[in-house]
């Protein structure tokens, strides 16, 4: 079963500087009842969003007409807390195909990156460059390149490479995944399983 | 060189290992609930694939129970069709099924060890962030995300890369008071919600050897809130005295030989740790949080830290953390008045968090206003209670005990804390809205909650307790 593709994109951004931003705050709890993974989309940040009438909040950013654009950036420790993979499918559904920060907790990387949404790990200076730039100038955008694992700030042409594992470097580009793999090496686990002791 | 505890269980389950790729890890034991699966389970379905070791996975109903009537259909529509399609699937594809009105139903993370399906040596993995917890066994156990449910339902393997190791090291005495809840707590609050992260933990040192199996249960659950994949401890005679005669634990040569194994299963002297922290156990006092990430703790006599000690760049989020709490800085935490106590999650809702409570309750009775809900991490545990008389002794202190499931450890089910109320948790995470919307948690042990629940402060436990009473775990 193939996932998502993703090569390249270059997008406005919009800058949520909030640091530890866990899976609650993502996708409350209260909306894991779902049983497809579609339409979390609509909950995502559901209470920063929208107060207890289902208002919106004006000052929250998702509620800003202003911004707008297909790259999350968000201050350190991003995703952290439950395993929810429904955090990512949120995030993706509501239409990002990338999130930037300057530290990933690893569960909601392994998340992102299982649903084709590309976890950008850049370093304090630069996620604060990004900021900078984006409170200058909501049009700042952004370019990202898996091929050549870049970030780049296009106003200013400042960029950073950034870190991925190359197996799932090369499940983005192509669409795989894991269990592809590993079903095309069910003899491995089968040689395992003779040989385990206990 | 030697070996870390954490690489020769790792190592005893590569299925593969090949150059630009992440190993392929076998998975003894597979936990699901109802939560996170269904997806995985139509994974399956579009794939045409049966699950590859059904008698390898176990599944419970727990989050979205209701704690009472469980006798009773489910009333909320979703969480009962979440938990009948539970059924569902495990009925289709051969999978054991723990749910409501069995006597194994119950937080998954407390019923694994109960029955003996939680023995050292292990891989184990469930879609839930707190599988931690088995981690107290010498086990490898870790949260995933539902496309990894699916992948061990497939194919009972995982793809990972090797985490960095870390151990972690506390040394001493606990000062009276002092449980495994305020250790885990005050290590987080020292290290930082992030600071575990890309880490495997391994606890080690006097103070945790002390520990019984609940204690170091209690360690290991959290470790997921430094951001750790999850945390481990050298099983030990405590661990094989716990395991012995468990359920599903082996029996007679199959024992034998298991044990012969798990005494081989400690970090060698000479291990290699690509971080090592040390603590001492005599700088710990029962902790509680303030804030609405677990790495906001103090010391429960200290000031909640000032804005201006923290860097710049840190101190708007703060900010937002006090105002949702509605707390100030640089002020005291003891004497705030609270709303709700919970006593439960997987963290403190075994039999011994408990007993401690029943304790320490006895002839006192909860403050006028407070809310005081006790809820059994499993049905084994709830009937224990009873058998050993700990409902009437609840009873006679105003605490209501409950029937067993996650319950307001996280606002999913029925059981949620009222927006802008205050609950002292002895659950594992004070992230806005967890609780259920606007709701504002203190973490704490079972025994600082349990005070707080009799005086409707947050309160000094050590100030109504004698010596003797103090039972440590
Ligand atoms: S008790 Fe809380 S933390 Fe534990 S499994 Fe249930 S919801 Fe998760």
């Amino acid at each position: 079963m193939s996932t998502k593709i993703f090569k390249h994109i270059q997008s406005s951004v919009v800058p949520l500087q909030v640091e530890n931003i866990d899976t609650d705050q993502i996708i409350p709890a209260r909306f894991l009842k779902a049983t497809t993974r579609e339409g979390f989309g609509q909950n995502l940040f559901c209470d920063w969003r929208f107060d207890i009438n289902g208002q919106p909040k004006q000052e929250f950013i998702l509620n800003n007409p202003l911004y707008s654009g297909k790259i999350l950036v968000a201050g350190k420790n991003f995703g952290c807390g439950s395993s929810r993979e429904h955090a990512a499918w949120a995030i993706a559904d509501y239409g990002f195909d990338v999130v930037v920060s300057s530290f990933f907790a690893d569960i909601f990387k392994g998340n992102a990156l299982n649903n084709g949404l590309l976890p950008v790990q850049v370093s304090d200076y630069f996620l604060d460059r990004i900021f900078t730039e984006v409170a200058k100038d909501r049009h700042t955008e952004v370019e990202v390149d898996l091929e050549q694992q870049f970030i780049k700030i296009c106003s200013t042409g400042e960029q950073e490479n950034f870190e991925i594992n190359p197996y799932k470097k090369a499940c983005l580009l192509n669409g795989y995944d894991d269990i592809d793999y590993v079903l095309n090496n069910k003899d491995w686990i089968e040689t395992y399983e003779r040989s385990k002791v206990i | 060189m030697g070996q870390t505890l954490f690489d020769k269980i790792w190592d005893a389950h590569i299925v593969n290992r090949s150059e630009g790729f992440p190993d392929v890890l076998y998975i003894d034991t597979h936990f699901i609930h109802e939560v996170t699966s269904p997806q995985a389970f139509d994974g399956l379905r579009v794939r045409g694939i049966p699950v590859f070791r059904p008698k390898q996975t176990v599944a419970t109903a727990d989050h979205n129970v209701p704690t009472i009537h469980q006798d009773q259909p489910i009333r909320e529509e979703l969480s009962r069709k979440q938990v009948d399609m539970l059924t569902k699937n495990c009925a289709e594809f051969g999978v054991e099924l723990y749910g409501l009105g069995h006597p194994y139903q119950g937080i998954v993370h407390v019923i694994g060890p109960e029955l003996g399906i939680t023995i050292p040596g292990k891989t184990i993995v469930c879609g839930d962030s707190h599988t931690s917890t088995h981690g107290a066994f010498g086990t490898i156990a870790f949260g995933i995300g539902t496309s990894q449910v699916e992948q061990v339902l497939a194919t009972q393997c995982l793809l990972q890369s090797k985490p960095k190791r870390m151990k972690i090291e506390v040394n001493g005495k606990l000062p009276f008071g002092v449980g495994a809840k305020d250790i885990i707590l005050y290590i987080i609050s020292k290290i930082s919600a992030a600071g575990g992260t890309g880490y495997f933990v391994e606890y080690a040192g006097d103070t945790i050897r002390g520990l019984s199996m609940e204690g170091r249960m209690t360690i290991c659950n959290m470790s997921i809130e430094m951001g750790a994949r999850g945390g481990m401890i050298a099983p030990d005679q405590t661990t094989f005295d716990y395991v012995k005669d468990k359920e599903f634990a082996p029996k007679g040569e199959a024992w034998d030989k298991a044990l012969a194994w798990w005494k081989t299963l400690y970090s060698d002297k000479d291990a290699v740790f690509d971080e090592v922290l040390y603590f001492n156990a005599a700088d710990i006092e029962p902790m509680i949080t303030y804030g609405t990430n677990p790495g906001m703790g103090i010391g429960i006599t200290q000031n909640i830290p000032a804005k201006e000690a923290l860097e710049q760049h840190e101190q708007n989020s703060y900010q937002k953390a006090l105002d949702y709490m509605a707390l100030q800085d640089n002020t005291e935490i003891l004497g705030k008045p609270i709303d709700y106590v919970f006593i439960g999650s997987c963290t403190n809702s075994r039999i011994e968090d408990l007993r401690q409570v029943a304790e320490f309750v006895k002839g006192r009775h909860k403050a006028p206003h407070v809310t005081a809900w006790i809820v059994p991490g499993s049905k084994q545990v709830q009937l224990q209670a009873i058998a050993e008389g700990l409902d009437k002794v609840f009873e006679s202190a105003g605490f209501f005990l409950r029937e067993p499931g996650c319950s307001a450890c996280l606002g999913m089910n029925e059981d949620k804390i009222p927006a802008g109320k205050y609950c002292v948790s002895t659950s594992n995470r004070n992230f806005e809205g967890r609780q259920g919307p606007n709701a504002r948690t203190f973490l704490a042990s079972p025994l600082t909650a349990a005070a707080a629940a009799v005086t409707g402060r947050v309160t000094d436990v050590r100030e109504m307790l004698s010596e003797p009473e103090f039972v440590e775990f």
